[in-house]
């Protein structure tokens, strides 16, 4: 993600929040920060463990973790499943993910994820940075169309969920009861 | 289970519905056996609170006893409770600090969306107060699905009955914060618009927190009255020209704090299509916004401003110059129920508060569409509805 570490910026925001920005290789780019009331080592440990991260992430169908890549399945449109493989790039413990998934995948995409101790120990402040190529032919077309505008919205409330779990031991919800709650398919 | 489902502007029925079960591990499932009707429901029953759905059960200030609870419960089945109206988890940032309705994880995630856009960052869940906070069925019903029940709930002793201590779930400690946020000094006048439950138990409160005298402001007599019993003095504004006699009341200083217990809650929800709405209802024709402008008039110089009404949106022509210039502090928000709930339970048991004397109605729960209908439109004599659902 080269200009996602652009140094040549007016200010101290992050590049993602740069008024009419576009990227210059072609891909959405988009950030989310949460603050989570845990140590950056809990967090960093939940996520790493990638078959955690369904629970958290409503689109995301199963995580299967293989030798040194991971394969991921997901919601994709008019009830069909997308899938794709991806590779940690970068792992510092307790700190910092990034990867990055096959470059023939239905949707390309990459992103870097941070865990950094809150000021005034608040905890963890979980900084998501993501990039996703909108894919191109038919089926790309359509997977697009709910792509451009969902997964910012996905990432933020996704990051909510993992908070709510992270910091209650649950998530919220509010189904009356059990049945209601496997109708929405959770 | 029966209960009380909102189906569009002025229509509340009561349904049979999918009765409630655990969903979350710190869950628990209470058995209402008392229920009342809010000035905040009257906000839905009129139809100004957008994120409404059809079906939606209403209802947030409720009690009743404990039938199931999850794993992560501290709660034992049998035991009486009042639950809070307020969502909170008692983890986040906020929790510790005592802020409960502004809990970061009280409202399911998908929900937050819409208070983020709305106020930049979203607030807490609420029981039976629409999409927007949460979505969660509410009270006025056999059975409600309680979370985070090992930290909302307090437990009730047996022999005190239900009509002492069900007003903990909401409008006791909402007017006690409201007194609270006043910082009272010895010999403080304390003004209070609005003689609805919350401004009258404001009232009860400013003189427990040391007011030496309380100003009330209402045009119904009866609730007048009763602000008169606790030892206020009365302003009907329909008889008198409030913020003059205000300020001869006070020798010409004007009250040190002033408390406003009106609100337009739905004004400004959305803010242009409801302005829109409300324009065209009858609700601006008893001019109800005018009672925060007034009360920052009338405040004296370095004196406090305390907002329990509640706000949705946007207000024109706020008096931002005399608030500026008089060095005037406004506190105000959601009530933090949870924080308030063993200090004023203990209150009540030493008899130093008295909740019952607010209640004029008492019903079965399958005559609440009737309740709404009273509450909505006798103002005057129904001055507090509690639906009981075991009750024939
Ligand atoms: N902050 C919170 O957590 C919280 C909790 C509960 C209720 N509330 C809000 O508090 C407010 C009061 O609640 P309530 O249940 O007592 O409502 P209510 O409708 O029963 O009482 C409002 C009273 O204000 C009087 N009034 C109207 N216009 C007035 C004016 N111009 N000057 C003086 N009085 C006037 C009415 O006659 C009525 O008696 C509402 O906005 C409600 O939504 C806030
Ligand atoms: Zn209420
Ligand atoms: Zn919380």
């Amino acid at each position: 993600m080269p200009d996602m570490l652009d140094d040549e910026r007016a200010d101290d925001a992050p590049p993602t929040t740069a008024k009419g920005s576009s990227s210059d290789d072609g891909l959405t780019h988009f950030s989310r920060a949460i603050t989570i009331n845990r140590p950056p080592q809990d967090v960093y440990n939940f996520w790493r463990d990638f078959t955690n991260l369904p629970h958290v992430m409503d689109n995301i169908i199963a995580v299967d973790v293989l030798d040194d890549v991971s394969r991921w399945t997901a919601k994709g449109p008019g009830g069909t499943q997308i899938e794709w493989t991806s590779r940690v790039t970068e792992d510092v413990d307790g700190a910092l993910i990034a990867w990055k998934s096959d470059e023939d995948a239905d949707v390309f995409n990459e992103g870097r994820v941070t865990f950094v101790p809150a000021q005034g120990q608040r905890g963890t402040v979980v900084t998501a940075v993501m990039a996703y190529d909108p894919p191109a032919g038919f089926v790309g077309r359509i997977v697009a169309k709910i792509m451009q505008r969902e997964p910012e919205v996905q990432l933020r409330r996704d990051l909510r969920r993992l908070k709510q779990l992270m910091e209650t031991g649950e998530i919220a919800t509010n189904v009356r009861n059990p049945a209601q709650l496997a109708e929405e398919g959770k | 289970m029966r209960a009380l489902a909102w189906h569009g502007k002025h229509d509340v029925r009561v349904d049979t519905v999918d009765d409630p079960g655990i969903v979350n591990p710190r869950d628990a499932i209470i058995k209402v056996t008392s229920t009342a009707i809010c000035g905040s429901d009257l906000h839905l029953y009129d139809g100004y609170i957008p994120t409404m759905k059809a079906g939606d059960v209403l209802g947030h200030e409720f009690m009743g006893e404990v039938v199931e609870v999850g794993p992560g419960s501290t709660l034992q089945k049998g035991q009486r409770v009042v639950v809070p109206f307020t969502i909170a988890c008692g983890n986040c940032f906020h929790c510790g600090k005592k802020q409960f309705s502004a809990c970061d994880n009280g409202n399911p995630a998908d929900n937050q969306d819409i208070a983020e856009k709305l106020y930049g960052q979203p607030m807490s869940g609420l029981f039976g107060y629409s999409h927007m906070t949460g979505g969660y069925s509410g009270g006025q019903a056999e059975y409600v699905r309680v979370p985070f029940s090992d930290v909302g709930p307090i437990i009730i002793p047996d022999g005190i009955e239900d009509e002492k201590v069900l007003f903990l779930s909401d409008i006791l400690p909402t007017g006690w914060m409201a007194a609270e946020n006043c910082d009272i000094e010895p010999g403080d006048t304390v003004a209070v618009w609005g003689c609805g439950p919350v401004g009258l138990f404001a009232i009860q409160s400013a003189f427990i927190l040391g007011a030496e005298r309380v100003i009330a402001i209402d045009h119904f007599p009866k609730r007048l009255e009763l602000a008169a019993g606790f030892g206020a003095e009365t302003i009907n504004f329909e008889e008198t020209k409030t913020s003059e006699a205000l300020l001869e009341m006070t020798g010409g200083i004007g009250p040190d704090a002033v408390i406003d217990a009106v609100g337009l809650e739905a004004h400004g929800f959305f803010a242009d299509n409801v302005i829109d709405q409300i324009k065209v209802s009858t609700f601006l024709g008893t001019d109800r916004t005018h009672a925060i402008r007034q009360a920052i008039i009338a405040c004296r110089k370095g004196g406090r401003v305390s907002m329990p009404a509640v706000y949705g949106g946007f207000v024109d022509k706020f008096p931002l110059g005399a608030f500026m210039e008089k060095g005037l502090t406004l506190k105000t928000g959601q009530t933090h129920v949870q924080r308030y709930l063993a200090p004023l339970l203990a209150a009540i048991m030493e008899g130093k508060i008295d909740t019952t004397f607010l209640i004029s109605h008492r019903m079965p729960l399958e005559k609440a569409p009737e309740g709404y209908k009273l509450f909505h439109d006798e103002q005057d004599q129904a001055t507090k509805i509690i639906l009981k659902p075991g009750m024939v």
